[in-house]
């Protein structure tokens, strides 16, 4: 079974892509809204700007192909940027619509807390702590480079917290979809053990 | 906390000098990574410290070949002049990559990088030697002072949109003496992205120093590669001194 990974052109592809040869799997770069849709399991990574990754998928016309795999819970992972896409804004790009199929909204990290400073982005490792409900997420260290976030998990999700100055969303799970705001791909055998959960549960359905 | 090890590559092998000089021979850099992350290591910064055309070629393929193994971060350095090098080592596996002398010549690369890939994406080498009073600047792998302040440059860079700083003191690079906390000191107070501190390290004890300076990650070269100790072994430390590490 092949993996069909989201190619806007600009995030950086290799990490995810090495990562799933390492579980054994093959993998078809597409950029096509009809494969977004039906390809069995979809992977949307994403590194870089709100504001410029929402339009490579609006020129790709795949906002709709994405809103429809998180509206029928069919497999899909997205990571990083790829999570904060799907949900309505962001504070980093406050003109530009999300794909909006994730109710809430991205803020920035606060710049200090509670009087310190906080080291914004967040890059490296942080503990990710799962909800009682969470299915594919485990407790361990993830690999995060982000300096936006995700205040709460969204009803209608499962998921994961960690704290860096507050606590913010480490990934939102529902059945077959995982997203992730560290880099399971990055993430050490931690992380290559939650790949290989996630597509265990895809190939499922 | 991450402990970071360093491969410095010259046509395809791990090398390693002192201060940026003499280099030797240490290894291949996909057997070095695979054993590395093995041992625990949070993430690896690959140098191309060649001077070549095709020692530049070699490098990518090396980026390459480490990606293949490595399921952590790495970020890459050496010959980043313009947007399309950053390209170049981000399609062959990169997930960061650093500038050094291009950026002190044109600073606007860094605007570039970070608008193209992301802060996150963006990282300064910031190479310094002390001089009176202060730090200056030193590029072309160390051959060449600039006269510029190295806490301004920092300041700057964060500004155009670096996301990180991998800090070496020239002064100390390869020497074994300890990492110059009052340089990192020095720029952490004038930043808030992270700092990864470099040149230096014997032992863990000065990876302590280093964080409580205002580091928030430790680079190593020459004590790993030539195995006096392990990452395991620095990462026990650390934790018996009371930083948190992963596991």
């Amino acid at each position: 079974m092949k993996v069909a990974v989201v190619d806007t052109g600009t995030a950086n592809l290799a990490s995810m892509l090495a990562a799933l040869r390492r579980l054994g799997v093959s993998t078809e770069l597409t950029r096509e809204a009809a494969r977004v849709v039906d390809a069995p399991l979809v992977v949307l990574p994403g590194v870089g700007a709100f504001g410029a990754g929402m339009g490579r998928l609006r020129e790709c016309g795949l906002v709709d192909a994405l809103a429809a795999r998180v509206r029928e819970t069919r497999p899909l992972l997205a990571v990083c940027l790829g999570l904060q896409m799907l949900t309505r804004s962001s504070e980093e790009s406050p003109k530009v619509d999300g794909i909006g199929v994730i109710p809430c909204a991205v803020r920035r990290f606060p710049a200090d807390v509670g009087g310190s400073r906080l080291v914004v982005p967040q890059l490296g490792w942080n503990m990710v702590e799962p909800r009682r409900d969470a299915v594919l997420l485990q407790p361990g260290h993830a690999y995060y480079a982000n300096s936006f976030q995700l205040p709460a998990i969204p009803d209608g999700y499962s998921g994961a917290e960690s704290v860096h100055g507050v606590r913010f969303v480490a990934a939102l799970e529902r059945g077959p979809i995982l997203a992730c705001q560290f880099h399971p791909e990055l993430s050490g055998p931690w992380g290559h053990a939650l790949l290989g959960r996630w597509l265990e549960r895809g190939r499922a359905c | 906390m991450r402990v970071v090890p360093c491969l410095d590559v010259d046509g395809g092998r791990v090398v390693k000098g002192v201060k940026f000089q003499g280099l030797r021979d240490a290894g291949d850099p996909a057997e070095r990574a695979a054993a590395y992350e093995g041992q625990g290591a949070d993430e690896l910064v690959v140098l191309d410290v060649s001077a070549t055309p095709e020692g530049r070629s070699n490098a990518t393929d090396t980026v390459r070949r480490v990606r293949e193994v490595l399921g952590i971060p790495l970020t890459v350095g050496g010959g980043v002049r313009r947007s399309e090098d950053a390209r170049r080592l981000l399609d062959a596996g990169a997930d960061k990559v650093a500038a050094n002398t291009a950026a002190v010549e044109d600073p606007s690369l860094l605007d570039a990088l970070a608008t193209t890939f992301g802060s996150q994406c963006t990282v300064l080498a910031l190479d310094a030697a002390r001089r009176d009073g202060g730090w200056e600047v030193v590029v072309r792998s160390g051959k060449e002072r600039t006269g510029l302040d190295a806490v301004t440059w920092a300041r700057e860079a964060a500004l155009r949109g670096a996301g990180e700083i991998v800090l070496t003191s020239w002064d100390r690079d390869g020497t074994r003496s300890g990492y110059d906390t009052e340089l990192i000191a020095a720029i952490a107070a004038a930043v808030s992205i992270p700092i990864v501190a470099s040149g230096g390290a014997a032992h863990a004890g000065h990876m302590v120093e280093a964080l409580r300076a205002g580091a928030s990650a430790v680079l190593a070269a020459s004590i790993l590669h030539d195995g006096e100790t392990t990452v395991g072994d620095l990462k026990r430390a650390l934790e018996a001194a009371g930083i948190p590490i992963r596991r």
